[in-house]
């Protein structure tokens, strides 16, 4: 016995807008692959993205979770960050290379896992062009800005 | 007496015939584009053995409820590959999945695969998919002279890809990838694994290529690492680590 929870003929009083000759559009999937779709590159991009995703992952596991412990655990937590605290940590060089190291890989990092997440999820190739350029703007900005702030840092500002 | 005999055989095949039958409600995904532009679920209520199988299921709909259900099947005993579905919100083979296993109480949906054009009911376009598939060079390419006799390769050598040989290109493991589903650009795992079978034959020449064309943005680095395609596949294939086996030749054979 066949129990109908609900018909597949349109719900406007049995009538159809389709018919044999009229069919329904089906529902293409997103960038759906055809003949013309291959079109080889031949870079080596991909794999030195995917392999610096795992090598900086490791090490800004280190650099992280050691910039959490001395900023917001060690010797009285983030009350004692302030600008003579960064002053007197940039005076040092092995700090300034931490920050610069960190601020650099994070950056590619997440750019990097960002532009895989709009390859995956933009469909139409115009927002996938914008949104990447404005990834690759926003990470250009904030990795120069970084940069110059570490290298130019003056502690006698005043 | 014959008649005592008669009557209860006949008592005792009334009373056991039904007893191993089942109800089972099959929650079918229809789709008519001639009828309308939504899909819908529909209900059919079966009485039905728990040891057949959901395509028997949709055989008893198809031939005694209602001819119009359409789906794909051929050889009906998970060689052919036809009959890859969405049961019960896995992918699975309908010729291989036994209605016992599904939890017969509650009712067993079956929708087409994801990430592919649906063009009615359980039938969807597999263009796309193949035409991953011959992207990837699925056949012996081979530099030389014909040799006079077969190409030998040791029991090694032929372990090496064996895993891969037993793809039937139900397309369970690509329609369950969510990299596909949002981007019918990437290979998918099935492609990828056809191209392994070759990559890692000792008798094929052309590895450098599918390699290469596996190394491009829509090859193998777009691969999540999910194991969908693993969980899917009717044949038991390791998908993952096939695909995982591409880019470790990929690294080692850059550094």
């Amino acid at each position: 016995m066949s129990a109908d929870t609900s018909s597949a003929v349109d719900p406007v009083e049995g009538v159809s807008l389709y018919d044999v000759d009229n069919p329904a559009p089906v529902i293409e999937p997103p960038r759906k692959r055809t003949k013309k779709t291959p079109k080889s590159t031949r870079t080596n991009f991909e794999l030195y993205g995917w392999l610096f995703m795992r090598l900086s992952g490791v090490v800004l596991v280190v650099l992280v979770l050691g910039h959490l412990l001395i900023q917001l655990v060690l010797d009285g937590g983030v009350s004692k960050v302030g600008f003579a605290f960064v002053a007197g940590r940039w005076a040092s060089p092995f700090w300034q290379g931490w920050d610069l190291l960190m601020l650099w890989l994070a950056m590619l990092h997440g750019a990097n896992g960002l532009r895989t997440v709009i390859n995956d999820y933009a469909e139409r190739p115009k927002t996938r062009f914008w949104l990447k350029n404005l990834l690759y703007a926003a990470t250009v900005f904030t990795v120069l800005l970084g940069t110059l702030v570490i290298f130019t840092f003056d502690p006698n500002i005043r | 007496m014959s008649t005592t005999t008669l009557e209860k055989s006949a008592a005792s095949a009334e009373s056991e015939a039904p007893a191993h039958l089942i109800t089972v409600t099959f929650r079918v995904r229809r789709f008519n584009p001639e009828i309308s532009d939504q899909a819908t679920w529909q209900d059919f209520q079966l009485e039905i053995d728990p040891k057949e199988r959901v395509l028997d299921g949709l055989h008893k709909i198809k031939w005694d409820h209602d001819g119009t259900l359409t789906f794909r099947r051929s050889c009906a005993h998970g060689i052919c590959g036809s009959d890859a579905m969405r049961i019960n919100g896995k992918n699975r083979l309908a010729c291989k999945t036994l209605i016992k296993d599904l939890n017969p109480s509650k009712p067993i949906t079956v929708e087409p695969i994801k990430g592919l054009t649906v063009l009615k009911d359980l039938v969807v376009d597999m263009e796309p998919f193949f035409q991953a598939y011959r992207d990837v060079m699925p056949f012996l390419i081979t530099k030389g002279n014909e040799p006079t006799r077969e190409r030998l390769q040791t029991a090694e050598d032929r372990e090496r890809f064996d895993d891969t040989t037993k793809c039937i290109l139900c397309a369970a493991c690509t329609s369950s990838c969510p990299v596909f589903w949002n981007d019918g650009q990437y290979f998918g795992p099935a492609a990828i694994v056809n191209a392994h079978r070759f990559i890692f034959d000792s008798r094929d020449e052309a590895g450098e290529q599918r390699l290469e064309i596996l190394n491009d943005k829509d090859g193998v680095w777009r691969c999540r690492t999910t194991f969908n395609c693993t969980d899917a596949c009717p044949r038991g294939i390791e998908v993952t680590k096939a695909i995982q086996e591409v880019k470790r030749a990929l690294i080692t054979r850059r550094f």
